[in-house]
């Protein structure tokens, strides 16, 4: 069982839901730039919602498959076929061996993730399938998937069987199918290009000049092309601080909103390092970070404040939701 | 502030979000060992007190920062996560006592060839303060060095207690590549590198030890509480240990 990758796309890296418990040790968390669109992925074919899974960026690869496979596609739509032919997104899809998936012209979004029944066959290292650029662990290799590399896989999962089972009654072994069904179309937001983000003030947010606080929270900022799977780097009315501080370092995280000397903001993201030294304006709500994560280079996004109480309650409202989506997936697997 | 901790009372700790996902503790506005102290003696006790929902966290100058799921921590909507954290952590802060009869710590040794190849800006560094390249190596290795946090990359240590006389800017022009255990010299900072990368650190030696290997159950050599020193070496004795360390490694 497995997948061989015939053209590597943009940056394509096997990620799982993250190395948590070294940050401590400046070991970073990496994992899934879009967190709610890899969970997703995994469930609709059977995996637990951590499983290692395969994110690529903008530009897609082409993966032929050398076995049968049940695997699903979710994320920004980076116009994915099969054979050719359309597939759609944000569902479980058959793919019988020799099948030939690609991606084209992105749509919408710039992040997407490719699950396989039964994940891959990979090393864990330090807890974690999750793939660390700058030093080199985990993933494959500890490096983004290259043409050529085969990647090895187990088998489906049960109940990605019995998903596959289902797709392929009555239809002919040589044929991809998808389902006709997706848990629920309405929660994915993935189709606004230049998003408004909702954010809760940083620590140091009181430390900028009144217009560079303003012009946070009411102006646009540029995601520029110089920008990774660390950060997206914004452009815009410059942030500048009341007067100049040497900050002392503290921890840093997923959506920190932090503010180097030249007033530019950084918008962290998977890879960002655990600590950092520049003030802090503002912080994306989890419930935000796919939409931050999916803006494609070049597109602006606005921020909007509002308090802690509400992006709590919004984390809980996405979490509530991410269970809808498995009860729905394991009452088709119960079918 | 040099003396160890003696109060035994945790001081006054400000609390703050960063997110939605994680609070922060502020134990102090400087970097010293007492404020160092405290983060210690509350991380340890957090250690022998975890509770559903901590997910990690992170020990810096000043400040720790803990991260943990709104979902288990809010019991799935019926509390409000952050206040049910932070009272949590409250107390804590009542029961943790600052031991003041703190065990010495170990000194972790650090050996570093220094200069040559392997430190190619240790003339420079020497130079730049009128000394000769042997008294530089001497300031170097002869303070006892605390790990005040890590970052920065994996198994990095903000060290505090570089002789001031050997402190020397960056270079103007970094580095496209720092191999992995240089040891350097950044304005008032000395560190090391554990992985290569790109870097503008005056180079002074080299150590084989790996600061960071991903195949050990510890994967960083070490941790913020640490106390290292920087032992001189020839290059047959770097040799030696690095072979060591590789086989340690495979």
């Amino acid at each position: 069982m497995s997948l061989k990758i015939t053209s590597s796309g943009l940056l394509t890296t096997i990620q799982d839901a993250g190395r948590f418990g070294y940050q401590k040790e400046g070991i970073i968390v990496s994992g899934p730039m879009d967190a709610f669109a890899f969970r997703i992925a995994n469930l609709l074919v059977g995996n637990e919602e951590s499983a290692a899974a395969i994110e690529t960026t903008f530009l897609g690869p082409k993966i032929n498959f050398e076995t049968d496979h049940l695997i699903s596609l979710t994320g920004g739509d980076l116009s994915p076929t099969i054979n050719g032919e359309k597939v759609k997104m944000w569902r479980p899809v058959f793919v019988p061996a020799g099948s030939l998936l690609e991606f084209n012209t992105p749509a919408s979004g710039s992040r997407a993730y490719l699950a396989v029944s039964g994940s891959f066959t990979l090393p864990k290292v330090l807890g974690s399938y999750a793939t660390y650029l700058r030093a080199e662990v985990g993933g494959f290799k500890g490096r983004a998937l290259q043409a050529g590399d085969l990647l090895p896989c187990p088998g489906p999962t049960p109940a990605g069987e019995h998903l596959q089972q289902r797709l392929t009654k009555n239809k002919p072994i040589s044929e991809w199918v998808q389902a006709s069904w997706t848990p629920a179309p309405r929660l994915f937001p993935y189709l606004d290009f230049n998003p408004t983000l909702r954010i809760i003030k940083g620590p140091e947010f009181a430390q900028f000049t009144p217009a560079s606080q303003q012009a946070f929270l009411e102006e646009e900022f540029i995601v520029t092309t110089d920008s990774d799977r660390m950060g997206y780097r914004l452009q815009g009315i410059p942030l500048l601080l009341q007067e100049p501080r040497e900050l002392i370092s503290s921890a840093v995280t997923f959506g920190t909103i932090q503010v180097p000397p030249e007033g530019h903001p950084i918008a962290l993201l998977a890879d960002h390092q655990t600590t950092g030294g520049y003030p802090r304006i503002g912080q994306v709500i989890t419930a935000d970070f796919s939409k931050l994560a999916q803006v494609p280079l070049g597109k602006k996004v606005r921020f909007r404040e509002i308090s802690l109480e509400d992006a709590q309650y919004l984390y809980l409202k996405q979490e509530q939701h991410i269970r809808e989506i498995k009860q729905a997936v394991s009452y088709k697997v119960r079918l | 502030m040099d003396d160890l901790v003696k109060t035994s009372e945790m001081p006054e700790v400000n609390f703050y979000p960063l997110g939605d996902a994680a609070i922060v503790l502020e134990f102090g506005d400087h970097i010293d060992r007492l404020t160092h102290g405290y983060i210690q003696a509350f991380t340890a006790y957090l250690d022998q007190h975890l509770f559903p929902g901590l997910v990690e966290y992170v020990p810096a100058f000043t400040t720790l920062t803990i991260y943990y799921d709104p979902w288990v921590v809010g019991q799935q909507g019926l509390v409000n996560p952050y206040a049910t954290v932070a009272a949590r952590l409250q107390e804590m802060l009542l029961h943790v006592k600052t031991n003041p009869e703190k065990p010495a710590v170990k000194v972790i040794e650090i050996p570093v060839h220094y200069g040559g190849k392997y430190g190619a800006d240790l003339e420079y560094v020497a130079n730049s303060h009128g000394l000769k390249p042997k008294e530089v190596i001497k300031l170097h290795t002869q303070t006892t060095y605390l790990v005040y946090m890590m970052g920065f990359a994996p198994g990095f240590p903000y060290l505090g207690g570089m002789a001031p006389e050997i402190a020397t800017p960056r270079k103007e022009k970094p580095r496209a590549r720092v191999p992995a255990g240089s040891v350097g010299i950044a304005g008032k900072q000395t560190g090391v590198y554990p992985i290569q990368s790109p870097g503008g650190w005056q180079l002074i030696g080299r150590t084989p030890l790996l600061l960071f290997s991903p195949h050990r159950d510890k994967p960083s050599l070490l941790e913020a509480g640490d106390s290292i020193r920087f032992v001189p070496i020839s290059e047959k004795q770097f040799d030696k240990i690095k072979e060591k360390e590789a086989a340690r490694e495979s």
